[in-house]
């Protein structure tokens, strides 16, 4: 069952009949374990990765880390909620070490994060501070590696 | 001996020198592989299935470990018999992997990749005239080796109807007072064919019935989907009877770095290593440490490649089925071997029209022996998308040829 996730986390479009051929179970049963995953949460959405850059498009990216201060009984959690809920935050974690939440949020230039830093953020109650990274390249993401795909370096037919 | 026609290697020249090759290399055949590399490689925008290696990069834990030997200066010959740390990580392998025990000190031996353990054992057992007897089809070094040692292969046929596994009852006819070793490799080069336990213990009573040796080339050994493993000397009483040769190669996809290992009891380790200290020294020291990386941390990256191959295997085969080229279920390897008899060509024919009029490069059954004539080696050790495209063309070529 396993199997099934994993494959379709690689490629999102790959069918019933080409997993069941991969794993070796019915169709059928792909299908079904598919359909229960899709409705209790097993499957959250089906994505696609794009190379936004070769498109020209210019978009900015942080990496935030934030310090706050817990709340009685709710710990991290409500804050957390506060802040994930903007949209300009694209992932979220709480995370060990000397601050507590990573922020990755995305903006269509540099003036857009840094108000959203400055006026929503910064200002929280409970955050007792905010260090901003832009992102300057990205490597790697999401497993994938950013780079155009490595020619061929087999030879065309070997023993 | 060999069926492949006689090319002269250098025939005499206009320059008027004579022939200065020698009788046994002018004699020898050409690769049937190397003209339809040159084929293939003329052309454009192939999709290959006629490649008999992995198509993962080497694991970067591995190629990181053996940078930083570089860095750290470690660019000098080891042992003739290999770094001893190696032996020790591949005796416990050996162990863990296969039940088999073998003391590191005196029983293994670090070669230049399977290919040069495969050489070592022919020149270390071979007299003039001696007999080798060989599985039909097989892979493509084995009758080499063993004349180039001046041994003479004896072929046996295994068929399709036996699942490509080599019998006992059709080597023993074959047994003559020249024989001395059966040579064996599965899972098989170019079948994807494995060999039950059952069947070696039959071939391991006809070594000691005849006092043979056993050769047992087990470079795909961990490349098997659904079944288990049999490592030869293994068996009850043979150990003393095997030379077992393996690799990093097609477990590790280390084609590139060239090691491999011999194992086997003293008595033969100790005449192979006479031969590779003078012939070849040692093993590269940088690749030695990466196949210790790769023994000692690997096993996670073995496994996610060898669960890829399984999926790619079960469409390869799938799809070949029903675009009409029956194919027995192969379960080692990354090898699919189709029969393509209901075309009406002869297996060079088919891939070459094959390469010709859809871009798809097999290799030709008879590339592995007379017989492998009826088939073609599809690897499917490249993309999921490759292997969809290459069967789609296949099958378009196969309803074109249709009668
Ligand atoms: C059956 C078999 N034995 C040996 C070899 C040679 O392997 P190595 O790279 O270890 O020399 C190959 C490579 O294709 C093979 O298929």
């Amino acid at each position: 069952m396993e199997q099934v996730f994993e494959i379709l986390e690689q490629n999102a479009k790959a069918s019933p009949e080409q997993i069941s051929t991969m794993v070796g179970i019915p169709a059928s049963e792909v299908e079904k374990i598919i359909k229960q995953a899709e409705k209790d949460g097993t499957i959250v959405k089906y994505k696609t990765t794009i190379n936004w850059a070769k498109l020209g498009k210019e978009e900015v990216w942080a990496l935030i880390e934030v310090k706050i201060a817990p709340q009685r009984d709710l710990g991290f959690d409500a804050i957390a909620e506060r802040i994930y809920q903007f949209p300009q935050v694209y992932s979220a974690y709480l995370v060990s070490g000397t601050y507590d939440l990573a922020v990755l949020v995305k903006g269509r230039n540099m003036r857009e994060i840094s108000s959203f830093v400055t006026e929503k953020l910064a200002p929280l109650e409970r955050v007792q501070s905010t260090v901003t990274h832009f992102l300057l390249k990205r490597y790697k993401e999401n497993g994938e590696i950013f780079q155009p795909s490595l020619e061929n370096k087999r030879l065309a037919i070997t023993p | 001996m060999l069926e492949t026609q006689h090319i002269a290697a250098n025939p005499e020249t206009s320059s008027g020198q004579r022939n200065f090759i020698s009788q046994k290399v002018n004699d020898f055949p050409p690769s049937g592989i190397r003209k339809f590399f040159d084929l293939t490689a003329s052309m454009k925008e192939v999709i290959s299935l006629g490649i008999g290696e992995p198509d993962f990069v080497t694991p970067w834990h591995i190629r990181e470990a053996a940078t930083y030997s570089l860095e750290k200066g470690y660019t000098m010959y080891t042992s003739n018999s290999g770094l001893l740390e190696l032996r020790q990580e591949l005796a416990r392998y050996l162990e863990l992997h296969y039940g088999v025990s073998y003391n590191p000190e005196s029983e293994i031996l670090i070669t230049v990749g399977t290919s040069e353990g495969l050489d070592l054992t022919m020149r270390a057992i071979l007299n003039p005239g001696e007999e080798i007897i060989i599985p039909d089809p097989h892979y493509v070094a084995y009758p080499a080796d063993i004349i180039l040692a001046g041994g003479v292969p004896i072929f046996v046929p295994v068929s399709e109807e036996n699942n490509f596994a080599i019998k006992a009852s059709d080597i023993e006819p074959r047994i003559t007072k020249q024989t001395k070793a059966i040579l064996i490799g599965y899972p098989a080069n170019p079948t994807g064919a494995v060999i039950f336990k059952s069947e070696l213990n039959n071939i391991a009573r006809l070594a000691e019935k005849y006092d043979l040796l056993v050769i047992s080339d087990e470079i795909y050994a961990r490349l098997i989907y659904s079944v288990e493993h049999t490592c030869f000397s293994s068996l009850l009483g043979m150990k003393e009877r095997t030379i077992l040769i393996g690799g990093f190669s097609k477990s590790y996809a280390m084609t590139g770095w060239r090691i491999g290992y011999v194992a086997a009891s003293r008595q033969f380790i100790q005449p192979m290593t006479k031969i590779h200290q003078y012939t070849m020294l040692c093993c590269p020291t940088m690749a030695q440490m990466a196949a210790i990386e790769a023994l000692k941390r690997g096993e996670s990256e073995v496994e996610r490649m060898v669960q890829e191959y399984d999926r790619r295997r079960r469409v390869m085969l799938k799809r070949l089925n029903e675009i009409g080229l029956p194919c027995f279920e192969s379960k080692g390897a990354f090898y699919a071997f189709p029969s393509i008899k209901t075309t009406g060509m002869t297996s060079e024919e088919f891939a070459e029209r094959l390469l010709k009029e859809e871009k798809v490069a097999v290799v030709p059954g008879s590339a592995f022996g007379q017989c492998g004539e009826g088939f073609v080696r599809c690897c499917y050790a490249t993309s999921l998308a490759n292997i969809e495209e290459a069967l789609e063309r296949m099958g378009r070529f196969v309803r074109r040829k249709a009668p």
